[in-house]
């Protein structure tokens, strides 16, 4: 096995060591907390010429993700990073990343959208752009935020995908807590990641070409996206490859999803990111207790892990899909929508909860985990309702 | 290669990733001639190759060689009249389409 | 999960709780453990109340939240005692640790503390101000911090926190800070 640093670090540095390690020919981003120390950090590093990137300060952040684009289509290697606002800004670049098939790295500290103004950990921004065409990572850990962002730029430039990838992790809790994290030589993950052999550049190719085209009414437009879905839709084994090789070098196991004990539980907890240790944590006491629980956190959101999910979820008594964000007007919440649309097929019905958590960065406590698998042996046996539940907010005294 | 002049019909496997257009410069093949009502008409006689046209016309559709206007570009042309707006010389004129065909 | 120490910090803003919070967890690792440590962020600035957390473990740390009900609780400013209910959640065999001129027979009197619960304090403040001349109790405290718990070391911690400084300080005040570990490890007075 390589030779690997044992350090104390958050995941904003972890993320910055990863894109010192990539060395990106651009970087464009600007400044938006939790996200700022990653740039900042960088930003050094090209000061320090420890990288050759061309680092290119925008006036926002609808600019960096255009700046990105121009400089993807060129052939260069891209990363950038933003968070909430910042990410909400992007929205029209965004889709222009995917549709022109930029394999932009992206990393996001998961943060809650205003209003109100709030700048604490949650998933409202990243759902926001879950459409959008990107392949998106959720972490757990600032390791896993680390092993993340290097598997992003091999998948993300691999010739079968072509695509840009988010890499994100929770704000302040996975961004700003420091903890002990294991970083690979320099060498071994040059060797890695390789350089980006970029398919036809717009410029300093034989062949020039033209990109960002007009695509009119039926022909070309609706083509293209059928293309660009079933390119996402295609993309696990390419992930699943990748990600076990770079698990070879580095000893961390890689999955699409993190299957807890999920094998014979009877109450499991789907979740996305930070909290899932939290629930683990409950599973393993109830576990101790003799309740067969269990936890199913996905790495891999988009494309949506459903084949792996209904796997892991198809043994369950109850299940409860612990979302970290709303989507307003809807049946449910992001996550509470893609399990239930996976376990349709499914022959039998299993009841599910859908937990909406910690928006606004509050606080993920082990007793509102207890709570949650608690509810969900009352579901089981038919005693409580199926649908949407607030975990955690106040009720009128 | 594929024909670009073909892309209305590929399927998604058939366009390049991303929409990339794989010939630079195949605007030329799109011949928006048939898209004119009017037609700017040159005289020659009072043409002083100012160059304002050629600087206005927005699909480059005023031919010049060494310096010289030589004609203009009934391809490409959409007869917008700009070219005509623009000359001071009244060496450009706008004739309808039926009434060029009839001559 | 067991063999996993969990440390609540209190402060005002600039008085370095941050900084310790991190130290401990960062000498922690020193000695091969699992570490985590985070501060509660939010728009304050020098003076307002804060909270920072250290975890630390033998084996990897999965949560990822507050810490609810530590086994250490450091106070450095004794005048949180009067806004802030610094015993909230503590381990009934848990460890008070307080930035105080009080002796702690007279914090455990004043907050009315149980007899399972450890009460330390030490005067960091006043350290600080002979040693670093200025008031920032930190370094102090997590000397005191080592010498009450034993979990921490204090040749670690001084070996990690002239790794942390050495990039930043000039000698005279790493110096200083380590003379604050050893003299706070000294002073500090258990009951």
């Amino acid at each position: 096995m390589a030779e690997q640093k044992v350090l104390a670090a958050n995941g904003n540095t972890m993320v910055a060591e990863a894109y010192r390690q990539a060395e990106p020919d651009v970087v464009a981003a600007y400044p938006i907390t939790p996200q700022t120390a990653i740039v900042e950090q960088f930003d050094k590093y090209v000061a320090e010429g420890l990288v050759h990137t061309e680092f290119v300060p925008v006036e926002s952040e609808h600019s960096s993700m255009s700046a990105c684009i121009g400089a993807s289509t060129t052939g260069a290697r891209v990363a950038t990073a933003t968070a909430s606002q910042g990410l909400a800004l992007m929205y029209e670049e965004l889709h222009i990343a995917a549709g022109m098939r930029c394999p932009i790295v992206m990393a996001n500290a998961n943060r809650a959208i205003s209003a109100p103004i709030n700048i604490h950990g949650d998933h409202s921004d990243v759902m926001g752009a879950r459409d959008a065409g990107w392949i998106i990572f959720f972490a757990e850990t600032a390791q896993e935020a680390y092993d993340n962002t290097l598997v992003s730029f091999r998948v993300a430039e691999d010739k079968d995908v072509q695509l840009p990838v988010m890499t994100t992790m929770d704000g302040f809790i996975t961004s700003h807590a420091m903890e002990r994290c294991e970083l690979m030589d320099d060498a071994t993950v040059a060797d890695f990641l390789g350089t980006r052999t970029a398919r036809e550049p717009m410029v300093g190719g034989d062949h020039p070409v033209s990109q960002g085209m007009f695509a009119s009414v039926g022909g070309a437009y609706f083509n293209l996206k059928q293309g660009e879905s079933l390119a996402i839709d295609s993309v696990k084994p390419t992930i699943q490859r990748i990600g076990e090789e770079w698990a070879k070098i580095c000893g961390r196991p890689f999955s699409l999803v993190d299957a807890f004990e999920c094998e014979d539980a009877d109450y499991i907890i789907v979740i996305l990111g930070s909290s899932a240790g939290n629930a683990r944590a409950v599973a393993r006491e109830l576990r101790e207790q003799g309740v067969k629980a269990g936890v199913l956190r996905l790495k891999l959101y988009r494309p949506f892990p459903a084949a792996e999910v209904r796997e892991g979820l198809k043994n369950a008594k109850a299940i409860a899909i612990m979302d970290r964000s709303d989507s307003f007007g809807a049946q449910y919440a992001p996550l509470g929508e893609d399990v239930r649309c996976a376990l349709y097929p499914m022959d039998g019905h299993i009841p599910t909860r859908d937990y909406i958590y910690g928006l606004g960065g509050a606080d993920v406590t082990l007793d509102l985990m207890r709570q949650v698998y608690s509810e969900l042996q009352e579901l089981a046996a038919g005693k409580l309702d199926q649908g949407k539940h607030y975990l955690g907010t106040n009720k009128a005294q | 290669m594929k024909d670009v002049r073909d892309f209305e019909s590929w399927d998604y496997t058939q366009i390049p990733l991303g929409g990339v257009s794989i010939e630079a410069g195949n605007s030329d093949d799109y011949e928006t001639g048939g898209w004119r009502s009017i037609r700017p008409v040159w005289d020659k006689d009072n043409c002083t190759n100012c160059m304002l046209c050629w600087v206005s016309c927005p699909d480059s559709s005023i031919l010049v060689k060494d310096q010289e206007m030589t004609g203009i570009d009934y391809q490409h042309c959409k007869g917008c009249g700009i070219c005509a707006e623009e000359c001071r010389f009244e060496a450009l004129k706008m004739i309808p389409e039926n009434e060029a065909e009839a001559e | 999960m067991q063999n996993m120490t969990e440390i609540r910090w209190h402060a005002r803003a600039g008085q370095g709780a941050v900084t310790a919070s991190k130290l401990v967890a960062e000498t922690a690792l020193l000695k091969g453990r699992y570490i985590q440590a985070m501060p509660e962020y939010g728009p304050e600035r020098t003076g307002a109340p804060l909270r920072a957390f250290t975890r630390i473990s033998d084996a990897p740390i999965e949560v990822h939240n507050n810490i609810t009900d530590p086994d250490i609780v450091v106070v450095l400013d004794h005048t949180l005692l009067d806004l802030v209910d610094v015993l909230e959640g503590i381990k009934p065999d848990g460890t008070l640790i307080i930035n105080s001129l009080l002796a702690p027979e007279e914090v455990r009197v004043k907050l009315n503390i149980p007899a399972g619960i450890k009460v330390a304090t030490v005067d960091a403040s006043g350290i600080a101000v002979k040693l670093i001349k200025r008031d920032i109790p930190n370094t102090p405290i997590c000397g005191a911090l080592a010498a009450v718990t034993g979990g921490i070391e204090i040749d670690a911690l001084k070996e990690q926190l002239l790794g942390t400084f050495g990039k930043k300080f000039s000698q005279e005040i790493i110096d200083a800070n380590l003379q604050c570990v050893d003299e706070a490890a000294k002073e500090v007075k258990v009951a």
